[in-house]
Formats: C-alpha cells, structure tokens, sequence
C-alpha cells in the first residue's frame, strides 16, 4: 500500500523499468479492482508476458503492423506551419495515417493477437471517441473474433461516423445510458461485462489506464510511436528532438511516444490535457494539471474527485480526452518531473486543428490538435535549430460533424 | 490444515471480539446462521435508511450491510448502480451517513457494516474512516474494490481498531489464494456466489455448495455468501452450507418505490420480504 504523493517538488530518479511485479509505477497504479476480475487480470498478466518471448507472437505483429497497419507511420515537417509560428521546427508523427486513422490499432492488433493466443471467442472493448472501438471492431474483424463495443450515449450522438463503421465492420455497438453516459461510465459497462464473462471474454481497453496489467500492456503496444521517432529522428536529422508533444486523455499515445524516450534525458517531454471551457470543476478534462491522486477504474493515479472521492463531470470538446482519469505512469512521470504536463482549452486547440488544415493540407483529430496547439506555442518560443515532435495521434474526418455544430455551421 | 487465523475469541494476541464475531459464535452455538440485508445509505434520504435499519433488525436481520453510494460502482449491478445514483443526484455526503449511522448503530440489536469502494476511503483518509466507523459503533467494512495484495494497510488500520475488514471470495479464486484472503479477513469471509456482478438470479451455480463446504473447512472464519440470492428457495439451498446469506439488490430494488407507494408500505414490504427469507432460513 502506499501513500499518496505530495504536490512538492521533490523530483525522484525516473525509471523505464516500470511497473514493478505489482504493477506500481512508483506510487502509482497497482489493482483496485473486484476479487472475480484478479482470476482474469492474472491470467493476462501471464499471458502477455509470455508474448513477449514468443518470436512467433511479435513476428506475426510486426507483420501486421507494417502491412496492415502501414507502418511506420511518417515523420513529417511542417514547414509551413513552421514558419507561421517563426520559431522552432515542428515535425509531426503521422499516426493520422495508420489504418483506421489514429495510433489506436497499434494496440488492438497486439492485444486482439493475444486473444487468439488465449483461446477465446469474444471480445469486448470501451470507447470514447469511437477511435479505439473503430480500432477494436477492426482487428477482430481481421481476426474473425465477436466484438462487442460499449461506448457512452453522449458519445454515440458526438461521433456518428466511427459508430457506422463499428456496426459495419461486424461489431455490436452498446449504448451506456448510466452516468455522464461518455467514456467513464463505457469503462464501467466493460468491467462489469467481463466480471460475467472472464472465461470465455477478453477485455480489449484502448489506453493506458485501469488494473495492472493494461497500463503496461497498451504502453508496450504503443511504444513503436515513440521508438519509430527516435529513429526517423536520427536519419532525418541526425539528432534527437528537443521537445516531444503528444495529448493527453486516458494517455496511450503520450506513453507509447514518451517511454522510448524516458532514459533520454535531453528530451523535453510535454503531454497536454483538455483544458475545455475553463480551470472549474466540471469545465475540463485535466487531472494532472487540476486533479489529485485517487482511485478511479482499477488505478492509483491522478483523478477528478470531489472530496467525497465521488467522479467529477469532466468536460471536453474532443471524445477522446473527455475522461476524469489518466494512466498511472503519467502520474509517475509528473512526479518524478520525467514530464510535464499542461492543458489546452476547446478554443485555442480548435485554433490549431484551423492552422494545421490551411497551412498543412491536415485535418487533425480534436483530440491531437490539442498536442498541435502546445507545440505552435512552444515552437514559437523557442530558437530556430530546436525540433518539436508531435504526435498527431489520428485524423480529424471523424469530427467534421461536430466541427461543424462548435463553429455553427451547416455539414453536408 | 494449519489454522493461521483463529477465532479471536480464542487468540493470544487479542482479548477482543468484535459484535461481528460475537454474532457469529452464538449463532453456531446455536446451530443457526445469519441472514444480513443490503441497502444503500440515502435511497432516497438518510431519514428512510435509519427507518429501514430498524424494520430490517425489528423483522429478525442478523446485521446489515449498508452500501455508501458510489459514482463508479463496477462490482455493482444495474439495481444498485441506479440506487446509488439516485442518492448521489440527492447530494447525500459520507459525513451525513456516519452521522445517521453513529445515531442508529448503537440502538440496533444488530451489527452495522458498511460496503465501500476504496476510492472513497482514501480521499476520505483511511485513518480518519476507520476511526469515523469505530467512534459510530459500526462493525467493519466490506471494500470490493481493494483485493488483497492492495489491502494490508487498510487490514492493519482495522485490526489497531478492532474493526472488521471483510474480504471477498469468488468462485473464480484459486484455493491456494482463498487461504490467502482467509488469513487477512476478519469478521467473516464474503463468498461472492457467481462470476459477475451483484444481482439476482433465477439459479445459483450448482458447484457452489461444495466450494463454500471446503472454504469453511480450512478456516476458522464464518463464510457467508452473497451476490444473486433473492428468494426462499436460493435461501433453503444455501443455508445448510454457509454460515451466512447476504441479499442485496432484492431489497434495494424495493428502496426504488418509496416514490410510488410511500415510505410505509415499501418499509413494510421489505420487512415482509425479509421475513419470508428468515422464514426460509429458520426451516
């Protein structure tokens, strides 16, 4: 058991071989999680690790990886983008490109993979933008598995488009009419399924949060953003970058593009949350920057709760940072001060998706142009010979409804 | 067998018996077993809880459990989620139940337990919880939530307060990890009866009896069993293998008409329904 971590700057060494055996990120992480789910958490747990050793196992994702997924993913400079905010140079991590359009496959082909591996039949997964379920619907088409998607009703009404194409590639999509009805009470329905269904279900969650050992597992998924940087990094410009920007919702593509980069201490890491309306309680979606440590779905980490530790209403313009939690190793890198994280309202992110699309030909997911934005104000503070890196974690065509309602004006 | 968890009656480390352990040793002394009712505390308003507290004890309920409502109750099914809901909606506040329990615990013939996540204990402060319980006279506390290699701070806290800190066995834990947890609980061990979330079925799995014989055998601890009982029948079949039987979500789905029928027919009705389980318990 351990303690809650104080606000003070007391910076420990950061390590990269986290978690330890009881899934703790230093303070943070561990298994709060029901008796009836450990069975089934042990037996990923064994599972997962035994992947890793299997040549077969990682042969056959990488594979799939690169002539599914089309990876690697570009490493892109913006110039003109560059040259508007007239200082740094920005470079972007095209996960917008990958199969499905977001970074999220990266994760449900291994974990999708592992399910094979484990014999079973049917999966089950949350979604929040609809990304991870797109994701999801999509590799257990490929894989020829059942694919059941619990995504909240208010999410459901936000991204129309992904809630399409889940049901057309084969997947059943289950409304969650409890709670905020977003992507919180999703991860709820999903758990509460797979209490009932562990032996023959696995749980396919889309970041780096809940019960050891998905936090390690989806980070280890998603390190190839992070690893494929440092290399195109290398061959493009014979360096390491100076600063690395990803969003920050549950925070599965900020871990999978920071953690190659953990032991580099050169790198300025900056992960950045939904800042929404305003700094109150209810208006954002930023536990790190406002939040304290709590528990929430399973983990220690930093959560939105009142003083009850009941969950806070969280709010964001972008599905996929609208959640009240962040994986517990960004806890560990905010405390040992690896990272630092900051946030981006609704107004000034949706400024940056309208720069990346005139100046770069990019529509940018809601979600990333909340990394792009922190990186324009970065960039333009910082010196000519400095590189930022982006992560821009998917494309935007899926918000193009929503764009449209937030700017007033007609879609189609 | 080793027994590594003796009664504390009968320890050398603790002259202490809890109202928990008290209960239980005269109940199998007597050859009976106990019948605990669930309810969520604040459906729909504290006043109520305290009502049914009293009928549920007046009725013959050998303790009760009393569920702080929760913002994301995974463990919970769709009857208490909506119960918890409907109290959360009502701004009811942990504060405002320990007071209604620190009135109430001390006039019932029963013990008091509550079922709690652990997200709410530690925002609370887990010492200032515990000592919050005790100086309210209610026996322990039942986290879902904390399994057991999360809990041995929160065992500790409770065994310096001669607090209960029941721990939950599902058919899915593997015997070598069922004596684990035997050794950590106190009070009595929480045998959830099915794979899932808590609510009622219309059959309990078949295994189950001989499961709960064999954890009853290799602990000293009574071991009660919850989750999907709701009627007569469920209670008939169980009782001679455990020593306890929980009901939850048959109640709190009656809490739900207080709106409809009124708070004197619904506290009746549950009353009624308790009964005819303790009837049931009783043949």
């Amino acid at each position: 058991m351990s303690t809650a971590p104080t606000n003070k700057k007391e910076h420990k060494k950061c390590s990269a071989n986290v978690p330890d055996a009881a899934g703790r990120y230093g303070d943070f992480g561990g298994r709060y999680v029901p008796e009836t789910l450990v069975h089934a958490l042990d037996q990923l747990e064994k599972e997962y690790e035994a992947s890793r050793l299997d040549a077969q196992f990682q042969a056959e994702l990488d594979d799939l990886l690169k002539n599914y997924v089309g990876r690697p993913s570009p490493l892109y400079f913006a110039k003109r983008l560059t040259e508007h905010c007239g200082g740094a140079e920005i470079w972007l991590k095209r996960e917008d490109l990958n199969h499905t359009g977001a970074h999220k496959i990266n994760n449900t082909l291994g974990q999708a993979l592992l399910t094979m591996r484990m014999g079973k039949q049917r999966v089950i997964a949350e979604t929040g933008a609809g990304q991870h379920g797109v994701a999801t619907a999509t590799a257990c088409a490929h894989f020829g598995l059942d694919c059941i998607v619990y995504m909240g009703e208010e999410d459901i009404r936000r991204q129309a488009p992904n809630v399409f194409s889940m049901k057309l590639l084969g997947a059943e999509v289950r409304p969650v009419s409890s709670g905020s009805r977003t992507l919180r009470d999703a991860v709820n329905e999903a758990f509460r399924d797979w209490m009932g269904s562990v032996e023959t279900t696995n749980y396919i969650l889309g970041s780096v949060v809940g019960p050891h050992p998905f936090p390690q597992m989806v980070r280890d998924f998603q390190s190839i953003i992070g690893s494929e940087t440092i290399e195109q990094s290398r061959s493009r410009f014979s360096a390491l970058p100076n600063v690395v920007v990803a969003c920050v919702g549950g925070g599965s593509n900020a871990a999978g593009m920071f953690f190659p980069f953990v032991e580099l201490d050169g790198v300025e890491l900056v992960g950045v949350e939904a800042g929404g309306r305003s700094d109150k309680p209810g208006d954002h979606a930023s536990p790190l920057t406002y939040g304290r440590p709590g528990v929430l779905h399973g983990s220690f980490s930093y959560v939105l709760q009142d003083e009850d530790g009941q969950t806070l209403p969280v709010h964001s313009m972008s599905a996929g940072l609208d959640y009240p939690g962040v994986g517990p190793e960004h806890s560990y890198w905010k405390s040992t001060g690896r990272a630092t994280y900051t946030c981006c309202t609704d107004d000034v992110a949706m400024q940056a998706f309208d720069a990346l699309a005139k100046l770069e030909g990019i529509l940018p997911a809601l979600e990333s142009s909340h990394a792009v934005a922190k990186a324009m104000e970065i960039a333009s503070e910082r010196p000519r010979d400095q590189r930022i890196v982006v992560c821009l974690s998917g494309r935007g065509d899926k918000d193009a409804c929503e764009i449209a309602r937030l700017k007033g004006e007609a879609f189609g | 067998m080793l027994l590594s968890n003796p009664w504390p009656l009968t320890s050398s480390l603790s002259k202490f018996m809890s109202s928990i352990d008290e209960l239980f040793t005269k109940l199998r002394s007597e050859n009976r077993k106990a019948l605990m009712p669930f309810i969520t505390a604040g459906d729909p308003d504290l006043d109520f809880t305290a009502s049914v507290l009293q009928e549920l004890v007046a009725r013959g309920a050998s303790m009760c459990e009393v569920g702080i409502p929760y913002s994301d109750p995974i463990a919970d099914g769709p009857v208490i989620q909506a119960s918890y809901t409907r109290a959360l909606n009502k701004g009811i506040k942990l504060n405002n139940i320990l007071k209604t329990l620190s009135n109430e615990a001390p006039q019932l013939a029963a013990p008091l337990v509550t079922m709690i996540s652990y997200a709410i204990i530690y925002r609370h402060g887990v010492e200032k919880y515990a000592d919050a319980l005790k100086q309210s006279g209610v026996a322990g506390m039942i986290v879902p939530d904390l399994p057991v290699e999360e809990s041995p701070r929160l065992a500790k806290v409770c065994q310096t307060r001669d607090l209960s800190l029941i721990q939950l066995v599902s058919p899915l834990t593997p015997r070598d990890r069922a004596l684990k947890i035997a050794d950590t609980s106190s009070g009595f061990i929480y045998y959830v009866s099915v794979a899932g979330i808590t609510g009622e079925r219309t059959e309990l799995p078949p295994e189950l009896a001989e499961r709960v014989s064999w954890l009853r055998e290799q602990t000293p601890l009574p071991v009660c069993i919850g989750f999907g009982i709701s009627k007569p029948e469920h209670v008939k079949l169980l009782a001679p293998v455990a020593d306890g039987l929980i009901v939850g979500s048959a109640i709190v789905r009656r809490m739900a008409d207080v709106e409809t029928d009124g708070r004197e027919t619904t506290l009746k009705q549950i009353g009624d329904y308790v009964e005819s389980l303790l009837t049931a318990l009783e043949q």
